[in-house]
């Protein structure tokens, strides 16, 4: 690098970035670093050999020549920016950022788990297939959905699978003209969006009034360009719902749905307040993908890879896609669309994300069917612990009980021009990652909280003292404090706004 | 006072003879908070009452802007997604999303006016 360069990057960095707090370092990129004399690898330089790759020799490329353990400390330092379940309280609403055991890691590493290859002859994995022939089982004994395809690779990936199934069910049964799906306001984006990727168009529900669905608003949207329904796909809906309360009229809805000709997908991303309390086949649902990575403790969020398998009725387990794992006379085999003619086909190549599965059973099998029942009701009552104690504090726009995560809106701050975007701030200044912001969308300014099983009373006390501190800041009248959030990070509030506006994408010209 | 009309989703509409400009009103921004992006229609797209006409994202969310009424979309405004902040403006001075040829006058007599509108936030809020 040129002295000039230096220069540049020096003052650049004196501009943003300040200084090193405590234990807190900055970091700058591996090409910022002043370059090494002493590579981590000591190669002979390549003179007189001649070059097999492209006919002329190329320019300089600019490689950092950097040794191993200054390396190392890039990566350590700059993993020390992460937030993750792993450092504290992450109570981000939807998500369940529960715990993910340690013991789950340890099966995952088991060289028989871990060092299988996808094209091995199905004879020599009998174990891997066992461990997806089993999971297979867990799912379907606890959705009550007897058909399981494990290959979907994340949440959505399932819901693709899952709508994908229905419009497969549609085609082969000569109701390709029903176009319509139903989906509450308050659903995840996801919901909407897979529905238009399977060629639906979206007919939204409200539940604004109540946070729930109402059969009468149902009905509504299921009748109203055609008076059986006939023209409805069918209908995506999250239970317990985004606002943490569970849907008590399903089985009516349902019913009227499934006379109508239509299919229940259930989004499985809250089933972690169900399990082993409620099957989702018994309210009504045909199909439903199980979020791995939130409801049975498998890492996400960075972690690893999620995994969304789903779960079917009888009535569409044929058609949802290969493969699936059996079980025969000679041990446990593969189902590919040559065994399941009606099935919409492969996702994608091999069984899905194998490791996951290999945790998520780990996960049931050292709860056991009593305690993945305790994992729910544990769940549910930290969340109206906090409701309960921030029902003072916050406005609560539908009354609880809750379901796994409650929701509160900034409602009691704003007319002291504190807003949900200060509240999440403040909480960032007092050690933790705030909860969902703006999120759903049925009402402004929305927070929503989910502890999960994982956090003890101490863990849950500390967070409501925070929350109420933050509250009482708020009307003390020390809102420039709050619109000032955070001050103890090495980067103090982005503007997001021109972030957003005038994103700079590249690190130079 | 300018003629505008209002829906229950918060366009908000400037009537001008056969031809409407539909911004959105300032309950909708201020709820919005800094818009970041818009997405504007084709001219000439034909829009039945209650089709997504535009996406408006802010930095909390992204909210679709719905034709008041039917009709032809006849303008755009092109300097709105360069400068958001022309949101603020009054309708037909500027923070106009879209301009609509308007199939049956008629049916603009079925939106709120300024004191329903008014009526209507108190109701919701």
């Amino acid at each position: 690098m040129s002295a000039e360069r230096q220069v540049a990057f020096d003052a650049e960095k004196e501009k943003v970035m300040p200084e090193n707090r405590g234990l807190h370092y900055e970091e700058n990129l591996l090409w910022e670093k002043e370059h090494s004399e002493h590579p981590g690898v000591d190669l002979p330089d390549a003179v007189g050999l001649p070059l097999r790759t492209g006919l002329a020799a190329r320019g300089e490329i600019g490689l950092p020549q950097l040794s191993e353990p200054q390396v190392v400390r890039h990566f350590v330092r700059m993993s020390t920016w992460n937030y993750s379940i792993d450092h504290g309280f992450f109570p981000l609403g939807s998500c369940t950022m529960k715990h993910n055991p340690r013991l789950n890691e340890k099966v995952a590493r088991f060289a028989g788990f871990a060092q299988v290859h996808p094209l091995q002859p199905e004879s020599s994995v009998q174990g891997a297939l066992r461990v997806q022939y089993e999971l297979q089982n867990w799912l379907a004994e606890l959705t009550g959905l007897p058909g399981v395809c494990l290959t979907p690779s994340a949440g959505a990936h399932g819901e693709l699978a899952g709508m994908m199934t229905i419009a497969r069910a549609h085609a082969l049964n000569g109701q390709d003209k029903r176009k319509i799906v139903l989906a509450p306001d308050s659903s995840h984006g996801t919901n909407p969006a897979t529905a238009v990727m399977c060629g639906y168009s979206v007919r939204n529900i409200p539940t604004k009034e109540t946070g729930r669905l109402t059969l009468e608003a149902f009905k509504a949207a299921l009748y109203e360009t055609d008076p059986e329904g006939a023209d409805v796909a069918g209908m995506m809906v999250t239970n317990p719902n985004t606002c943490g309360l569970f849907e008590r009229e399903i089985v009516e809805i349902a019913d009227l749905l499934h006379k109508a000709g239509g299919y229940f997908y259930c989004d499985g991303a809250n089933f972690n307040a169900l399990v082993g309390k409620v099957r989702p086949a018994d309210f009504g649902v045909d199909v439903m993908h199980i979020n791995l990575h939130k409801t049975f403790s498998t890492p996400h969020g960075g972690g690893g890879p999620g995994s969304g398998p789903i779960c079917c009725s009888e009535e569409l387990a044929k058609y949802m896609p290969v493969p699936t794992v059996v079980q025969n006379e000679q041990g446990y085999a593969l189902e590919w669309s040559e065994d399941r003619p009606e099935s919409l086909g492969a996702l994608k190549a091999y069984q899905g994300q194998f490791g996951m599965h290999v945790r998520a059973l780990a996960y049931m099998m050292s709860h056991g069917a009593d305690g993945l029942r305790q994992v729910s009701e544990d769940a549910v009552l930290n969340a109206n612990y906090i409701l309960s104690q921030l029902a003072g504090d916050y406005h609560v726009p539908f009354a609880g009980p809750c379901m796994h995560e409650c929701l509160l809106t900034d409602k009691k701050q704003k007319d002291a021009g504190v807003s949900t975007l200060d509240i999440a701030k403040a909480l960032i200044e007092h050690g933790y990652h705030p909860m969902t912001v703006y999120f759903p969308l049925v009402l402004p300014g929305t927070m929503l909280i989910e502890p999960t099983e994982t956090e003890s009373k101490d863990s849950l006390d500390r967070f409501i003292e925070t929350m109420k501190g933050i509250a009482r800041e708020a009307t003390d009248g020390e809102s420039e404090a709050l619109h000032a959030y955070p001050l103890s990070t090495p980067r103090r509030r982005l503007d997001e706004v021109k972030a957003a506006r005038q994103p700079v994408l590249k690190w130079a010209d | 006072m300018a003629d505008y009309k209002y829906t229950k989703d918060h366009e908000c509409v400037f009537v001008d003879g056969q031809d409407v400009w539909v911004g959105i009103s300032s309950y909708a921004r201020e709820a919005l908070g800094d818009l970041v992006y818009v997405e504007l229609p084709e001219v000439g797209k034909s829009v039945s009452q209650g089709d997504d006409i535009a996406v408006i994202e802010s930095v909390k969310t992204a909210a679709e802007v719905y034709a008041p009424v039917a009709g032809e979309v006849i303008a755009v405004n092109e300097a709105m997604p360069d400068d958001l902040d022309l949101i603020a403006k009054p309708v037909e001075q500027g923070g106009w999303i879209v301009k609509l040829k308007v199939a049956d006058s008629g049916a603009l007599d079925a939106l709120m006016n300024s004191a329903a509108y008014e009526a209507y936030l108190k109701e919701v809020d």
